[in-house]
This record gives C-alpha cells, structure tokens and sequence, in this order.
C-alpha cells in the first residue's frame, strides 16, 4: 500500500494543502532542525577561536594591570626584570613540583585536584577550590620578586566574578585589581569593571600589624586604609567582592603563600 | 525593459523615498543604540543587511509551503537562527566591535525590519526579487545608522571612524565635545531632525492624520 521510496513521499509531501496538519509538522520539524543544525554547527566550529579571543583580551587586561601600575613597566623593561608563571600548590604553599602552566587544565579536570569548601568557608560561593592556580611573579633585577598577580574568583550578585589582584613585594600592600570577567548589572555591580573605581585600590592594605585580614569595600566612602569605596546601587556585588577577597587572602586562598612568601621562600 | 527597471527600483525606492527607518519608523531601537560610533553602526548595518537579505532569500525559497498557521513562528525561528550565527562569526571575527554592539546583535531578531520585509515581501516574490529587495532595505537602514552615527562621532568626539577630525580641548585643540552627542537621546533628536527634513523636502512622505483634531466635529461623520 503506502509507497515508501523516499523521493515519492517527499513529493506527496510538498504536493499536500499548506493548512494539512501533517505538513503543517513536517514543516515545523524540518524548519526547526535544520536551524538547529546551522547554528550548533556555527558555535561549534567558531569556538576555538572564540577562545583565543577571549584568552588575548585577558592577556591584555593583565598587561593593562602591570602597566597601570607606577614604576612597572619600567622594572619590567629594565634589564633582569621579568614576568614568571608559576603553578603554586595552595594547600603546601609551595611552587607545584608535577603541574606546569601547561598541564595545569588538565590536572583541573581530576576531582582530586580540588578541595571541597565547608559553608563556613565558603565565603566567595565557590563550592570548591582548586589545588593548584597559576601564578605572576614579576621579579626585578635581583631576583626578588616586587609584584604577585593573583588570580582571583567567586560568585558576584549574578554570575562569576573573575579578576586578577596585584600585590606589591610587601604582599600587603595592593598594587592594583583587573577584573577579567563578570556578569554584574550594567551600570550598577558592572561598574566594578570602571578604571575609576580600580584606581582607588591601589597602596590600600589587606592586613593589619597583628596580621588579621580586615580588607573590604565599604559601604558607602572608604573611612581606613583597608577599605575602597562601595558603589552606589550595587551593595550586593560590593559585598561580594569583599567576601571574594577576604575568601582568597585568607586561611583557605592564598593565605599561606602570602606568609611564604614574607617569610622568603619564594 | 521593465522587468530589469522594477528590479532597479526594488533596489533604490527603499534608499530615500521607501527608507525603512524615516519613512516606516522600523528598526530604530538599534539605529538609536549603535550609533555612537560609524565603527559600530558600520558593524551593526552589515550584520543587519546580512541577515535580512539572507533571511528573504531563504523564506522566499520556501514560500509556497510555509503552512499560514505557523508561518511567523517558521520567519522568527529562520532569522533567529542567522542572527545566532552572525553573532557567533562576529565574536569569533571582530571580537572588539562585538563586545561594544553586545546584546544589539542578538536583537537583530526582533527588528521589526526584517520581519517586516520577510513577511510582506519575500513571501509573495521569488527569491532573486526578495532578495533585491532586501538589500535596498538593508542599505537604507545601514543609510541612516551611518549618516547619524557620523554626526554623532563628530560632534561627540571629534573625530570619523577612529580618526581625529576636530582637535579636541583634551588634545590641546579648539573642539569641546557635545557629550550629549554620546548619549541616547541625542539619537531621538537627530533621528526626529531627519525625517523632519526628509518629509519637507518630499512632502508625499507625509503620513495622512489618523486623527481628526477634535476642533472639527463635523468631519467625523
């Protein structure tokens, strides 16, 4: 009876009224299939290089960070000075031995490789933290090391907040904050991105003499010189910034590389 | 000839005389939104005119069997999906521009424009026409994005497509930028200036009141 010879069917097909309900589907499905094919297709083959862009803009917003910062670029020019990657195990608080920055996403993608966060210290809404993150040492030239980037990151008010802190040798004295990434409300929490609002981080400090963490946005006009301006509308974002950086200096981030390195080692 | 003469026209009524922003008043969301820069509005039109005439080429093709119950939903799911596509080359491509264009490209879907022109043209045309069509319309708008855009980089920053024009005051120049010129409503005014001038200038534009003014009851009858 029913004839199934593919080309057949497709003639019966297109010869059916426009208002039959079997075309009416057809239609839809093959509209909607061959749509999605075209853009998974689309997104799949631009992603790469997608990727790269967004790994250059990165890039040059670390380099916009160190040039932004008085006495930098010189050090970096000036013979002997140079910019080093290194992978730092957080929890040894000591230079990685097997990961490199090459290896570093692979060894990311082994759960082992990540530590598991309490409520209580969950304080950046991480959920977990990595065991290894990949560091900047900007070194002059006697090999002392004048600059720390610190990649930092955790929850804003709408999505991800990802940027990179610059500590000065001291590593307590902030050289600077570059915001790689976020999501914030344009115009409110999206302001944390203004070059206005990161001037005024930098020679603030982090810790006090008895070493206790006391940085934060404040709310409202910074009254200390461990606080930054709170921005108008955006109390929320303001207050996760702080809890990002009060997560990331502390026990649990960089906390003991940050002592490692005032002691030293590094 | 008259087939190759209507086919000219298709391609040139829609630059001045059948422009679809100052004379329909479709599209104008993103004409107000890009026009900061002719960098972006450069960006924006091609990215419009790319979709529209690829949209009317596609839907044209199918026309004779896009079921009347579902065919808005088969032209939005169409543009949309070119729109996607565009957006992602752009990313991929002029990463730069598409970070300033951000969410305006994606919002090329609802342009009333393309729509518009899908549904009141390429479905009753063959793709060649359609497609004709859609590139006049694609340049009359990429027409007023680039004439208002140009004006505002101007006036707003002293220069054209990146380049310095004006010396401006922060340069040591005479020119004090119209910061005005940067923000949204100076699209409004310049936008309204236009198609004042066009519809002076060719008074058949000149839409017939809908509304009776009430001082005249007797002609409601």
């Amino acid at each position: 009876m029913a004839d199934m010879n593919p080309i057949t069917v497709w003639r019966k097909l297109l010869a059916l009224p426009n208002e039959s309900r079997t075309k009416t589907l057809v239609m839809a499905f093959l509209v909607s299939a061959i749509c999605a094919l075209g853009v998974s297709g689309a997104t799949v083959i631009l992603r790469p290089i997608q990727a790269a862009n967004r790994a250059a803009e990165q890039q040059a917003r670390l380099e916009g960070l160190i040039a932004g910062i008085p006495g930098m670029s010189e050090l970096l020019a000036a013979e002997g000075g140079s910019l080093s990657t290194v992978v730092v195990d957080l929890t040894e608080a000591k230079a990685a031995t097997e990961v490199t920055p090459a290896t570093l996403s692979v060894a990311l993608e082994d759960n082992a490789n990540w530590t598991g966060l309490s409520e209580g210290q969950d304080i950046a809404g991480l959920g977990q933290r990595p065991d290894y993150a990949q560091v900047y040492f900007l070194r002059g030239a006697d090999g002392e090391i004048s600059l720390a980037l610190l990649p930092i990151s955790g929850a804003g008010y709408v999505g991800p907040i990802d940027a990179i802190l610059a500590l000065r040798a001291d590593m307590n004295t902030i050289a600077g904050l570059a915001v790689l990434g976020q999501s914030e409300t344009p115009g409110l929490g999206g302001r944390i991105e203004e070059p206005a609002w990161l001037s005024q981080w930098r020679g603030k400090e982090i810790a006090d003499a008895s070493g206790a963490v006391r940085f934060a946005v404040a709310k409202g006009r910074a009254s200390s010189e461990f606080e930054v301006d709170g921005i108008t509308g955006a109390t929320r974002t303001s207050s996760a910034v702080t809890r990002i950086m009060r997560f990331w200096l502390g026990p649990d981030g960089y906390g003991p590389l940050i002592d490692a390195i005032q002691r030293g080692e590094f | 000839m008259p087939a190759r003469a209507s086919l000219w026209s298709t391609l040139t009524d829609p630059l001045v005389h059948q422009n679809p922003v100052t004379l329909q008043i479709l599209g104008i969301c993103s004409a107000l939104a890009v026009t900061t820069s002719v960098a972006t509005a450069l960006t924006m039109s091609a990215a419009l005119t790319a979709v529209l005439v690829m949209s009317a080429g596609l839907i044209s093709l199918i026309r004779h069997h896009i079921p009347g119950s579902i065919r808005l939903i088969v032209q939005i799911v169409i543009v949309a999906s070119l729109v996607i596509v565009i957006d992602q080359i752009l990313q991929a491509y002029l990463f730069e521009i598409s970070q300033k264009l951000s969410v305006f490209v994606s919002l090329i879907t609802t342009n009333c424009l393309v729509l518009g022109r899908t549904e009141s043209f390429s479905r009753h045309n063959p793709p060649g026409r359609s497609m004709v069509d859609a590139l006049g319309n694609g340049l009359g708008y990429s027409l007023v994005l680039v004439v208002i855009g140009s004006v505002r980089e101007l006036f707003g920053a002293g220069s054209l497509l990146g380049l310095q024009v004006f010396q401006t005051v922060d340069q040591g120049g005479w020119f004090t930028p119209l910061s005005l010129m940067l923000l949204a409503p100076s699209a409004f005014f310049l936008l309204g200036g236009l198609v004042w001038i066009l519809r002076t200038l060719l008074p058949d534009q000149t839409e017939t009141l809908e509304l009776l003014s009430p001082d005249k009851p007797e002609d409601l009858s």
